[in-house]
């Protein structure tokens, strides 16, 4: 995973709240193979009109001053709802590197930690002066510092961000979560030794039911 | 020794390693996959030359985009068929045990472990799904993960994890005849919000709570993720080990006589300490309809369809103003007197025998509306298709007018050819009603069995609790 230090880009505000996951990758782009080329259909049904595919000119996705936007400022438990990683892959495929929202749903969240993409977490109000500031200026640039865990801009405005320490190491060093855990192993055989007699361990038996 | 929950007893039982300050390794049981959300998990694993460690503890269906119609016929879906194809050599090449959909045991994957007995209390289950939250119903912890954790899973059997905080639901009295299981979720959802439980593993207690059959807690369980909270759970009780005895991978004889004595201390304890907790009195819900575009959008069906300036917060009335115009509501339409397109009986949440006999027995002896385009019944699996139809369930809903299908998830996503066309109504026992949901352009209200059955009889939304509904359980 490419691992994430600084960061600067322009910043795109997508004023919504409870944004699920599946406005960022609709259910029959759930059919791929791949984690590749997910950018295309980031919020597909928000972003083109059907059948033509003609982008949609009230989408700020689509607005030109936005192009280039690596930044996604946004609202409330964004990336609620199913699973699926395919709302991350296409959000840094589009080329999306920072999210800054006052709150994630789990699971998108966590998933977001697996592509190198950081979410940052800052309090309501700061988040309402950016989309102020953001929206006042659509040439908006934020400065991301993920070390000191802060994102300023131009005009002198600071904010920390919160993160747990476990999770900032990850990125800084784009780790391979499988291989730290096969570090592991043996720990791993230890406990499945240990637990073999617990109701967790059954063996299963057959499968015939229901004739 | 300090008091424990139900939530704490099972993630200590499952720490392989830990350091302070740090998530844990923590030990998962069951791991089930599907079509959807493995191809790129195994494509890792290949690329890295990794292994599947315990293709023994795995456990692959074909659900989420399989046709609901002859099955003999080719899947003309090519990009649904290399999703199958996929998933059959990928578990072919590592011995993961495989359903696929000729299966007598395929069915939806949330839907197949607990009626396979592969889901038993204590475990840790995961599954490339969000709603594997329904597995909790067994005071088993079970959550939704990406497909970068489904690798994780399959090469190490184990996922590292923070501690989640504890939030305790608790449904005190007895619920009104006409209302469901659903119903209590979707007043838990509508009262806490979609994001109340963020961070939040949810335990379910509460006279309510287990007064419901096992059907009934997998469908509260379910909906957990609908209130934020990854995983929900109810302690096991006697409800639990009668439904699980004699179930393919239960064990048996003295074994299970054992497994139940362990299954037994699975609960929190008296003065354990919850993060935060939530009271309902069963008594005081309706039967519950979503109006709006996430699920925390519902209301009482007797009740009408609110107005943007009577929420509090801007970013509230924002989202209802948008909700309402992609629903093409009004505000202060009565419930009652939204018309219906199509009716759709399925998903993980309520497609499970009790499902199919309370919407069953609505509809016996009556048939559904002229408006009503299409009448979907969709059991969550083969072995409940195969248990309705003894009963002659199936024939009920084909005297009414309803479509008697082959298992999957179906219109609840819409990724086979069960879609919900774009400005139409449903009236749909799934989960999640979010714009695009069941089609693009598409418009969702969840609701009850009882109550789809009731909207496809009627053609609008009923209070359901006039009618010779089911006695409650």
């Amino acid at each position: 995973m490419k691992p994430f230090s600084t960061h600067s880009g322009l910043v795109l505000p997508l004023d919504r709240v409870n944004v699920d996951t599946d406005q960022m990758v609709p259910k029959q782009f759930l059919k791929a193979l791949t984690r590749q080329g997910f950018g295309r259909i980031l919020f597909y049904d928000w972003r083109y009109k059907l059948p033509s595919e003609a982008p949609n000119p009230d989408f700020i996705l689509n607005w030109p001053e936005y192009q280039g936007a690596s930044v996604l400022l946004t609202r409330a438990n964004f990336g609620c709802g199913s699973s699926r990683e395919h709302a991350p892959w296409a959000i840094g495929d589009y080329g999306f590197r920072v999210i800054l929202a006052p709150s994630y749903a789990d699971i998108f969240y966590n998933n977001c930690f697996k592509n190198g993409i950081l979410p940052a977490i800052l309090k309501d109000s700061e988040v309402d002066e950016l989309f102020r500031r953001a929206e006042a200026d659509r040439t908006y640039r934020l400065h991301v510092d993920l070390p000191h865990q802060t994102i300023r801009d131009d005009q002198g405005l600071e904010y920390a961000f919160e993160i747990a320490p476990s999770r900032k190491e990850v990125l800084l060093k784009g780790l391979d979560d499988i291989g730290t855990t096969l570090q592991h192993v043996t720990t791993i055989d230890a406990y499945e030794k240990s637990h073999a007699g617990t109701a967790t361990m059954y063996a299963p038996v057959d499968v015939k039911y229901y004739g | 020794m300090t008091a424990k929950t139900l939530y704490e007893k099972i993630w200590d039982s499952h720490v392989v390693y830990a350091e302070p300050g740090k998530p844990s390794l923590i030990y998962i049981d069951r791991h089930l996959i599907h079509e959807g959300t493995s191809p790129q998990a195994f494509a890792g694993l290949r690329a890295e030359g990794r292994k599947v460690r315990r293709p023994d503890l795995t456990f692959a269906v074909m659900d989420h985009s399989v046709p609901t119609t002859d099955r003999t016929l080719p899947i003309l879906d090519m990009d649904a068929k290399a999703q199958f194809d996929a998933l059959a050599t990928n578990c072919a090449e590592t011995g993961v045990r495989l359903f696929d959909m000729n299966s007598k045991n395929q069915g939806i994957v949330h839907i197949i472990g607990p009626e396979l007995g592969i889901t038993q209390p204590g475990q840790t289950v995961v599954c490339g799904d969000s709603h594997t939250s329904t597995h909790g119903a067994f005071g088993t912890l079970a959550f939704g993960i990406g497909t970068s954790e489904v690798e994780h899973v399959l090469a190490t059997q184990c996922l590292v994890q923070g501690k989640s905080k504890t939030l305790h639901l608790v449904v005190n009295g007895k619920r009104r005849k006409g209302v469901t299981a659903k119903d209590i979720i979707l007043a838990i959802i509508g009262k806490i919000g979609i994001g109340g439980g963020t961070g939040h593993v949810a335990e379910y207690a509460g006279e309510a709570i287990r007064d419901l059959s096992m059907d009934g807690r997998m469908t509260v369980c379910n909906m957990s993720i609908e209130g934020g909270a990854r995983a929900g759970m109810v302690a096991p009780d006697e409800t639990t080990f009668a439904y699980l005895e004699g179930r393919p991978f239960v064990p048996r004889g003295k074994e299970f006589q054992e497994a139940v004595a362990r299954w037994k201390q699975l609960r929190s304890d008296e003065d354990a300490r919850f993060d935060m907790i939530v009271e309902l009195q069963a008594e005081t819900i309706a039967p519950q309809v979503t109006w709006g575009t996430n699920p925390g959008m519902v209301t009482g069906v007797t009740d009408r369809v609110p107005d943007p300036g009577s929420f509090h917060n801007p970013d509230d009335q924002k989202a209802t103003e948008r909700a309402l115009h992609y629903m093409g509501l009004k505000a202060g339409t009565p419930i009652t007197d939204i018309p219906v397109d199509r009716v759709f009986i399925g998903s993980c949440t309520n497609s499970r025998l009790d499902d199919l006999r309370a919407a069953a027995h609505f509809v016996a002896g009556k048939h559904v509306a002229k408006n009503i385009k299409q009448a979907l019944v969709v059991p969550g699996s083969r072995g409940i298709k195969a248990a309705a139809e003894k009963e002659g369930l199936d024939k009920i809903f084909s005297q009414a007018g309803f479509e008697w299908r082959d298992a999957g998830c179906s219109m609840c996503i819409g990724m086979n050819a069960d879609v919900l066309p774009p400005q139409e109504r449903s009236a749909s026992t799934s989960n999640r009603n979010f714009e695009g949901r069941q089609g693009r352009d598409s418009r969702t209200h969840l609701v009850s069995p009882v109550m789809a059955a009731a909207a496809a009889i009627a053609g609008h939304f009923v209070d359901v609790r006039e009618f010779d509904v089911a006695p409650v359980e």
